[in-house]
């Protein structure tokens, strides 16, 4: 996602209050956006509690500052400045995380972002957003750019082949029919679920949606007769169960007056085994591969 | 204003007084870093500050002697003052995030200002807009890791409209700044920086506005030496008046001395 991410950026240039910062991180990936933006684009260099109170005091200015690092680089060290400097004051800061989940594979746990929406989501506006194809992304950044929200854009991995097409960015869609319950995936884990489902016939599969956006107030209504009518739901996230989007879903459910005899969330386990490998095999710790998470919906 | 007139002294005065009854009333302690740093924000407000400029309180816990800075330049109404530290208030114990016009920023956790001052500063040089930004700070504070953090930005940035103040009172909230982690000497820590580094008497008017006031191609930092407590003999330089509120008698008292200087 960092290409079409930088590609997406490179169209909002000519917005003169749009400012990137980054800590240090963008190899391979910005040098086009730095070349194009000038002196709009500040490398301030490993310090990412300073790049936040900056931010917070471009957006104070009425600029636009995005801010840029590995997810938990962005998250989580400056946590306190996020939560002081950029939402008590509802500054429209963007918080960009590379890598959400287990999205640094191998590189280790300091590298991933297991919690980072369910701790930013405790801070009063600020959005969440958490893309699931490349085409988001270029929907997503001109509707960050004129958000008047405190916003943290996770990024990952498309994982949707690319015959597959995509409709518009929303913050819920469907993507495959179904009749064996209905899984909703949280953003790029969809990509992969979407592959193996289009692979069989309707009658022996469950339906799946995607939520790229969070929190939320409402779930479609259509998705809410889907979920009364199949009786089975399975919410899938890389992201830890405290804070995660299955107990929003459960909470919201309950409060609906929705219920269902069979519901289970499916959420990263961190490291079960105290061993380290690629997104995939945490993923597969976890239960969260596709064929896994199909096991566990048709069983 | 000039800080020779007598009507600055009147007005010194006035705010002295304002800030212990304030305090008093509400029994609200922290007078001691408000009344080590009041001299700074009176010569600032009243002698200093255009409408462009903009103030960062990184020391939160002086709201008190902000507000009344903002009240004697008008920015912050007798009624409001008369809410400090009341139920349904703005004015909390350490600034709030709106409400306020004249206040930028909520501060409160120290190690916040510097980097915040740095985003105002850096946003007025790229839309090439006027101004100066202001950061007082205290001098505990400068244990906080995120303050370096933010000096190395504005060194890297030569962000010269930023002027940095350090109320140098030398106690912090559990004991003298000597004793817990020694930063002394601070100012030559600032000129490693390639800051301009100034140090004066923090309560006199006169070195306070000649400072202040002036410009350089370099970002500047004032080392302000002060006293917690200042102009009340029983709390000049002891600690324990960064947390106490005041009793009837030391009330009087206070007033009493601050009534005759
Ligand atoms: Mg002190």
């Amino acid at each position: 996602m960092r290409v079409a991410f930088s590609s997406a950026l490179l169209k909002s240039v000519a917005i003169p209050e749009f400012i990137f910062l980054t800590g240090d991180l963008g190899f391979n990936a910005l040098e086009s956006l730095r070349e194009e933006m000038g002196e709009r684009f500040i490398n301030v260099g490993v310090a990412e509690q300073n790049m936040v109170g900056v931010a917070a005091g471009l957006a104070k200015e009425a600029l636009r500052p995005w801010i840029y690092s590995i997810a938990p680089f962005v998250y989580a060290r400056p946590f306190e400045q996020i939560r002081n400097d950029i939402c008590n004051h509802h500054l429209p800061v963007i918080i960009v995380g590379n890598g959400g989940g287990y999205g640094y594979g191998v590189m280790g746990a300091t590298h991933h972002a297991l919690e980072d929406y369910g701790i930013l989501l405790t801070l009063p506006s600020l959005e969440v957003y958490i893309p699931a194809f490349d085409e988001d992304i270029e929907f997503l950044v001109p509707l960050l750019m004129r958000t008047t929200n405190p916003s943290y854009l996770r990024l990952g991995l498309s994982e949707k082949p690319k015959e597959l097409v995509a409709t518009k960015f929303e913050p819920f869609r469907k993507l495959v029919h179904g009749t064996k319950g209905v899984i909703i995936a949280v953003g790029p884990l969809a990509g992969g679920l979407w592959k193996l489902l289009s692979s069989l016939p309707d009658d022996q599969r469950p339906s799946l949606w995607v939520v790229c956006k969070l929190p939320f107030v409402e779930l479609p209504e259509a998705l809410i007769q889907e979920i009364k009518i199949a009786n089975r739901l399975l919410s899938v996230e890389e992201h830890t169960k405290q804070g995660g989007f299955g107990q929003m879903l459960g909470n919201y459910l309950f409060q609906k007056g929705v219920s269902i005899s069979w519901y289970r969330s499916k959420y990263a386990l961190g490291y079960p085994s105290k061993r380290y490998g690629s997104q995939r095999f945490h993923r597969q710790e976890s239960g969260l591969l596709p064929e896994q998470l199909l096991q566990e919906i048709l069983n | 204003m000039n800080v020779h007139s007598p009507q600055f002294k009147e007005l010194r005065k006035k705010c002295f007084l304002r800030l212990l009854t304030m305090h008093y009333q509400s029994k609200v302690g922290h007078l001691g870093g408000n009344l080590s740093c009041l001299d700074i924000l009176l010569v600032l407000y009243h002698t200093i500050l255009k409408p462009e400029d903009v103030v960062v309180l990184s020391k939160g816990h002086s709201a008190g002697a902000l507000y009344i800075a903002l009240w004697s330049v008008g920015l912050i109404t007798d009624e409001q003052l008369e809410q400090f530290h009341k139920d349904n208030t703005l004015l909390s114990g350490h600034p709030p995030a709106s409400g306020i016009p004249a206040i930028a920023f909520a501060t409160g956790s120290l190690g916040h200002g510097v980097g915040l001052a740095a985003g105002v500063a850096l946003g007025k040089r790229l839309k090439k807009s006027p101004g100066r930004v202001f950061c007082l700070t205290s001098d505990g504070e400068w244990n906080e890791g995120s303050n370096w953090e933010s000096l190395i930005f504005i060194q890297h940035q030569v962000l010269n409209q930023i002027c940095l103040i350090v109320d140098l009172n030398g106690l912090q909230g559990f004991g003298s700044t000597n004793e817990i982690a020694n930063l002394h000497p601070l100012d030559e820590k600032f000129k490693v920086f390639n800051m301009e580094t100034v140090t004066i008497d923090g309560h006199d008017a006169q070195e306070l506005n000649r400072e202040l006031d002036k410009l350089s191609e370099k970002p500047r930092s004032i080392i302000a030496r002060t006293r917690k407590g200042s102009g009340v003999s029983f709390m000049e330089n002891r600690m324990e008046w960064h947390y106490l509120p005041l009793t009837e008698d030391q009330y009087n008292q206070a007033i009493q001395e601050i009534s005759l200087q």
